[in-house]
């Protein structure tokens, strides 16, 4: 197929094939031994879009139902009921090839659905095990109009998932999209999927609008405690927001935008501290890179030490309890003075917290070994990082591929 | 002494063609036809370690300044071609492997021999 590459030029490129592309990172595999230790993804992606017109019919609602289907059929131009997002091009303008070239790549057309044959095209070229596999587009669902139309296509996706996705493949996991614009809504999903042992947490997407610490969210929150099962908040740019939005040019959008919508709600659940109402309540900041966190811990720290009375019910400072949080790495940054980088390391206890994340197919994505070559690292160190520390915190069962593990 | 791997004819090749050839079992090397000159680096980024010589060539992108420092646009500069690397898109200047965005980062360069009709990568 031909890419159009610059003015007028066309370049002729292969169809995609996921293994091929990943050769390498095969090589970086097989070179490190990746397969004598676990490794968990705890962030990657699908392209539900691409099962929308299967995933409709999963909606309860007639009337959403079937607009869903007159969308996912012919189509009504250029307009989609479900996603409010829509612009962007993460695949810089079509040089990360991936993208563009996603719909030549070929499966067998058997029983298997072809998300599950293109995740384990990648999982197995990277050397890893077991992923927690969430949206693309749904992202973004958070701002949609509609609160209705999230808790929708949400419980719609969560069923189509569990059915024709995790129930097939069992090194395929994934935690629940909560659909938090409408609290009740918020509360049944975690009440319908939450003891499902393919649900291995709950994710809220962090790009919206609503406070963290409305007493709406409350007994959602209890009952997530009560399941023992994480709470992820997974971050998402923004282009139409007006502060983080408010640029000509998608780096900017996107470097700032992923990191300052968690951010926000990683300080407003601290500051009203939320991990003194559910102790037992785990937090996974999703997707924010780690460069954030110096940042925000310092920032709170310092404010709180002057407006105390504003944080009251905290028992130490904010950076402690931000240290008993867990991060993903991707997009790990990777500074050229590696000292600043074992710095957030120790800031935030990254020897049990942090959780190496692909976020593959994304174009941000990291292998493992951003992690695995980092020279301040000793090999028990790495082998928590990549995946040890998510076996704990998930409670998963690796046993079906490593039968005498013992933890690190 | 370094090898020398035996790329092809030279009259295979057109303007802006490359090929990629096996160096080993396990490594490759992209060997690059532009402006008239001939190119060869590892196949090897080193970002994350993707197959860059298998992604794009694309032009440097140059903003537009008019006199007056006001942004009239951009453009494509085809004098300086890139290879951009398909995993995160990293773009290295065709000329010298140099990665556009860092200059401190590179990909492994190699000499390319062309004698008589055939094409050569010293590796
Ligand atoms: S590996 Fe080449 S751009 Fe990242």
């Amino acid at each position: 197929m031909d890419l159009p590459i610059s003015d007028i030029h066309k370049q002729s490129v292969k169809s995609l094939d996921t293994s091929s592309l990943l050769k390498n990172a095969a090589r970086q595999r097989d070179a490190r031994k990746f397969s004598s230790f676990p490794i968990i993804d705890v962030d990657c992606h699908h392209y539900e879009n691409e099962s929308l017109s299967e995933i409709v019919k999963y909606i309860d609602d007639p009337v959403l139902k079937q607009m869903g289907m007159v969308y996912t059929g012919g189509g009504t131009g250029g307009q989609t009921p479900f996603n409010p997002a829509g612009v962007g091009y993460q695949d810089v303008a079509g040089r990360v090839t991936r993208y563009p070239l996603r719909k030549t790549e070929t499966t067998p057309g058997d029983d298997q659905h072809r998300d599950v044959h293109l995740s384990l095209r990648w999982m197995d070229a990277m050397g890893v095990d077991y992923v927690c596999l969430f949206p693309t587009p749904m992202l973004s669902l958070g701002l949609h109009p509609q609160p209705e139309i999230e808790a929708a296509l949400a419980k719609a996706y969560n069923r189509w998932l569990l059915e024709n996705i995790t129930a097939k493949e069992e090194r395929i996991k994934t935690m629940m999209y909560v659909p938090f614009s409408d609290p009740d809504a918020a509360y049944e999903t975690v009440k319908e999927f939450g003891d499902h042992p393919d649900v291995i947490g709950f994710m809220i997407v962090s790009v919206r609008y609503q406070a963290v610490h409305s007493n709406a969210y409350m007994k959602t929150y209890a009952l997530m405690e009560e399941l023992g099962k994480p709470l992820g908040f997974h971050s998402n740019y923004n282009w139409n927001d007006r502060l983080v939005g408010n640029s000509n040019r998608f780096l900017v959008t996107h470097a700032l935008g992923f990191t300052v919508y968690n951010a926000v709600h990683l300080c407003n659940w601290v500051v009203n501290a939320m991990p003194e109402r559910f102790p037992k309540l785990k937090t996974v900041w999703i997707e924010s890179g780690l460069a954030w966190i110096p940042w925000v811990m310092q920032r709170l720290d310092n404010d709180y030490k002057m407006r105390w009375s504003e944080a009251p019910s905290l028992k130490g400072l904010p950076s402690d309890y931000m240290r008993e949080m867990f991060y993903t790495s991707q997009p790990m940054e990777m500074p050229d003075n590696l000292d600043v980088l074992k710095t957030t390391f120790d800031l935030i206890n990254a020897d049990d917290q942090l959780l190496w994340a692909s976020d593959y197919p994304h174009w941000d994505m990291d292998v493992p070994s951003v992690i695995y070559d980092l020279p301040f690292l000793d090999e028990r160190q790495k082998h928590k990082m990549l995946g040890g520390n998510a076996i704990d915190l998930f409670n998963l069962d690796i046993s079906p591929r490593f039968p005498n593990y013992k933890p690190v | 002494m370094a090898k020398e791997i035996l790329v092809g004819k030279a009259s295979e090749f057109k303007e802006g063609d490359k090929k990629i050839v096996p160096n080993g079992k396990n490594s490759e090397i992209g060997v690059y036809l532009v402006h008239g000159n001939w190119y060869a680096y590892a196949n090897l980024c080193p970002h994350q370690g993707g197959p860059a010589c298998e992604g794009l060539m694309m032009a440097k992108v140059e903003e537009v300044i008019a006199e007056d420092k006001t942004f009239q646009g951009m453009k494509f500069n085809h004098d300086e071609m890139h290879i951009v690397c398909p995993w995160h898109g990293w773009e290295f200047d065709i000329a010298n492997g140099e990665a556009v965005a860092d200059r401190k980062w590179s990909l492994r360069k190699f000499e390319v021999d062309v004698r008589g009709e055939d094409v050569y990568v010293l590796a």
